[in-house]
């Protein structure tokens, strides 16, 4: 548990950095880092499939972001904090410990869920199904319907970007 | 010497593109046909083989990959993936319902576990997804480079 909480930490911190960094590219880079935390942390709680989409995704979508920031410099998203806003933020940022730690009592302790269904796949998935990585049995055969769900997201989301950046495109022809 | 004719990056990275960019390749075909068996799948290995892409579009510039994998067709590759994992949940209503297995049915072969062949419609989803995955973000990545051109 203790590396967990110390790539916890680390991601934290490169969040931070990431806000606060005045350098646009630099900030990119530090959303690169916390990717590639999280994906150490799917690695860690044994989830490897979860562990190769977060690192595949995480460089593709760095490519594009550092292909959209471009080469120029000097452009800053950060102000300068004015007492009202640093005491709103203070405000929030107690307000949302108090409820989550209210919150997270109650959760069912770590790795002990409440639905016992995922015991069922477990024991019966292969041989129900035939395949060998149950992650895959599961996402294609018992939930396929959900990954069809997936699907239909990625296609209307690809819809989207096509149809909005392609007419600015020819507008300006 | 670097030619400033020539588009795309030096020619180290041009060439270090040329040996590494088929492996790039075969790995994600990889993922993808042992997604039932290793860890990965339909999603983590389409990503994979449009990164490839991605890949020789940095290095030798955006007409060299567009003469590889033009918009046009990872479009009719996009859709052909969406239409070919619909296909594949439909025919399993000629066995019993949607998404029906209808190659292995209820009770697969005990011999065939831990095979490349094995587990019925499960690798053909996978390459649905990989074509759908793999075409559609090579194409917003396409989109998003004319964008910035015509800006």
């Amino acid at each position: 548990m203790l590396d967990l909480q110390i790539l916890l930490i680390f991601m934290i911190i490169a969040a931070v950095v990431a806000v606060e960094i005045k350098d646009m590219l630099g900030s990119v880079v530090a959303v690169g880092a916390i990717g590639l935390g999280l994906s150490m942390c799917f690695l860690l709680l044994q989830a490897p499939d979860l562990a190769i989409v977060q690192l595949v995704v995480e460089i593709l979508s760095l490519v594009i972001l550092i292909r959209a920031v471009g080469i120029k410099n000097g452009v800053s998203a950060v102000k300068k904090r004015k007492i009202f806003s640093i005491v709103s933020v203070l405000l929030f940022i107690g307000l949302f410990i108090y409820f989550s730690t209210k919150a997270l009592i109650e959760l069912p302790s770590f790795g002990n869920p409440i639905m016992r269904v995922a015991e069922r796949y477990l024991i019966s998935g292969i041989r129900e199904t035939g395949a060998a990585n149950l992650v895959s049995a599961i996402i294609l055969d018992y939930r396929a319907f959900d990954t069809l769900g997936e699907a239909t997201v990625l296609f209307t989301a690809v819809i989207g970007v096509l149809a909005v950046i392609r007419r600015v495109g020819r507008k300006s022809k | 010497m670097i030619k400033k004719s020539e588009p795309g990056m030096t020619i180290i990275v041009k060439t270090i593109t040329r040996y590494t960019v088929a492996l790039i390749l075969l790995f994600g075909i990889y993922i993808v046909l042992h997604g039932h068996l290793t860890p990965g799948g339909g999603f983590a290995g389409g990503v994979i083989v449009a990164l490839s892409f991605v890949h020789i579009m940095l290095a030798f510039g955006k007409e060299t990959a567009i003469k590889k994998m033009s918009e046009k067709s990872s479009g009719i590759l996009e859709s052909l993936g969406a239409i070919l994992f619909v296909t594949i949940a439909l025919l399993g209503l000629t066995a019993g319902y949607f998404f029906f297995n209808f190659i292995t049915g209820q009770k697969p072969l005990e011999t065939s576990f831990f095979r490349l062949f094995s587990s019925g419609i499960i690798p053909f989803c996978n390459i649905a997804i990989c074509l759908k995955v793999g075409a559609g973000l090579f194409g917003i990545f396409l989109a998003l480079i004319f964008f910035k051109k015509n800006d």
